[in-house]
Order: C-alpha cells, then structure tokens, then sequence
C-alpha cells in the first residue's frame, strides 16, 4: 500500500508528457530538426528545477518523509553509454517516444504504438542475452 | 483556471514540474526519478529464466511498475478529460519538412499517415518494431533514457548523463535526417 502514492505521481507525470505535448512524434522530429524551442525549453527548464532541488536538499539536509537520509548515485560509465545511447536515439526518433511516452500514448489509445512498446521490451530481452558479449 | 488547463502547456510550465518529480520521488521514499528500467522489471517479473540480467528480486521495484502504469493513466486522462483542443502546433519548417515526407495530417499526437491501423505497412513496422527494439535495447546498454540520463543525470551534472545524452542525440539525428528522409522520403 506504501508504493500506492507512486501510481499518483506516475499519474501526474503521465498528464504532464500529454498536456505538453512532449509525447508527440511530431514535436520530437521538430526537435531533431532544430526547429522550435518547446521541447529543449521542457528539458532544460526540468533539469534546472530538478539541479535546484537537489542542491536545495543537500544544502537543507532534507530527509525524505520516514526520515532517511537521500541518496542519490550517479550512473557509472560504460562503453554502452555512448553506444547505446546513439542506438536508443534511433528508437526516439523513429517511434517519436521515449520509454514514458510509449506508456502514455498507449494509455491516451494510440493503440499502434503498443507494437513500439512490446518491441521494447523484446529489445530488453535482446540485451539480457547479448549483455556479456557486448563491450563493457 | 479550466481554460488553461484544456490548453495546451507551455514548457516554462510542463518542464518545471517535470523537474519536481525528482524531490518529489526522492522526498516521498528516495527513488530516482527514470522511466526506463521498469521494461527490465517488466521482463524479469515475466520470463526471469532468460538470462542473469533479470535474475533479481523484482519485487523491490514495484513502485517503479506503480509509477508507469500511472503514466498510462495519466494518458488516458489527458486524452479523454485534458485533451488539447487543436491539432498540434508545431512550426511551419517541421510542416513542410514532414509535407514532402507524405505527412499532411497533424491533427493527432502521432502521423494517422504512417501510425494509423489502416496505414500500417512495411515502412511503418520497420519505425514501430525497429525503434522499439532499439528504444529497450539502448536504453539498457546505456543504463537509462530521458528522463534518468537527460533530466535526472544532467541536473545531478553527471558528465555520464551527458555523453549518454549526447548519444540520444547522435542518434536522433542520424535517424531524423538521413534515415527517416530514406524510408518515408
């Protein structure tokens, strides 16, 4: 029951990605294109609130609301991070999503792209198998 | 109040929220805000025998599979309640770029032309299938998409988060001018 406040702010993200239209295949080439503002103002204006916010917990020492300690890790590097990030790149701009948006569309009833979202999953399981052949 | 709310939002409102989704999920029970690594849990709770990649206790990340499924509701809500009441507004270079590309419709989220059932032909599953395998495979080489590498990596200024954000760009780019122009063109 603990985890049930995480479906509300998925939620509450899920409204947002529609609302700001950022789950549009259309925005999304308009971004590769450089054509617009909108979606480099949606991401740079998230990443300034969320550095903000970060350095607003540590400087405060703010615990989360049972009272731990937050932690937050950085993402080690790989040979995949590179890599990988140019090959989901390909994915975003062909598909016009990313993994938050294929769960919203599909909830909006933009049926076609579940096909998008089960391939998804399959490529996860493409890399489960091939992980400890692939650089590292 | 209910005006705006049935427009569509501007980013200088739609990315500072999205940005307090990152104390908001660390505050409420230190999680890191991302999206991608719930398709790992998806397989591991469905078919964990497949590889040791998805030997694990999925269990410990419901929250993550909690806070998807609220994504889709979220979509959900917003296309029947919140639904934006014109077609998109995107500019007038993107139109005609997409023109010559056979895309004239702009009145859904996604191109009727080329996503819509009674249109999907090869061309299409090549996008559909080809960049959901790429979109599941990336993104765990990479160990994460946008919302954990670009919104959450960047403004923790991790340097990974930006060379793999750099990568989604590289990406993006290539498929967006040579790759795209090539299959729809």
């Amino acid at each position: 029951m603990k985890n049930l406040k995480y479906l509300l702010f998925g939620t509450i993200f899920g409204i947002i990605l529609y609302k700001a239209e950022v789950i549009s295949w259309f925005r999304i080439q308009e971004m590769f294109h450089f054509q617009a503002l909108h979606m480099y103002g949606v991401i740079g204006s998230a990443v300034a609130t969320g550095m903000i916010s970060i350095l607003i917990i540590k400087k405060k020492n703010i615990k989360t609301i049972s009272g731990e300690v937050i932690e937050i890790f950085q993402k080690d590097y790989t040979k995949g991070t590179i890599i990988g990030g140019a090959m989901f790149g390909l994915g975003w701009a062909f598909t016009g999503a990313c993994p938050g948006p294929l769960f919203a569309l599909v909830g909006a009833g933009y049926w076609p792209i579940a096909i998008a979202l089960v391939s998804a999953i399959l490529g996860v399981y493409l890399y489960g198998i091939l992980k400890n052949k692939l650089p590292q | 109040m209910l005006e705006f709310i049935s427009q569509p939002w501007p980013w200088y409102v739609a990315g500072p929220l999205i940005g307090l989704m990152i104390p908001l999920l660390l505050i409420a029970g230190n999680k890191p805000f991302g999206v991608s690594s719930s398709l790992r849990h998806i397989c591991a709770a469905a078919l964990p025998t497949i590889s040791d990649y998805f030997k694990y206790d999925w269990k410990k990340k419901t929250w993550n599979l909690l806070f998807i499924a609220g994504i889709a509701l979220g979509g959900y809500i917003g296309a029947h309640f919140l639904s934006n009441p014109n077609a998109i507004d995107i500019s007038v270079e993107t139109k005609s770029l997409l023109n010559e590309w056979g895309i004239n419709d702009f009145s859904e989220y996604i191109p009727s032309e080329i996503f819509a059932w009674e249109n999907i032909n090869a061309s299409s599953l090549i996008l559909l299938i080809g960049g959901g395998l790429l979109i599941g495979f990336g993104t765990r080489y990479a160990n994460g998409c946008t919302s954990g590498h670009s919104i959450y990596g960047l403004a923790q200024l991790s340097w990974v988060s930006l060379v793999a954000t750099i990568g989604f760009f590289v990406g993006g780019l290539i498929a967006s001018w040579i790759i795209l122009p090539l299959i729809l063109g």
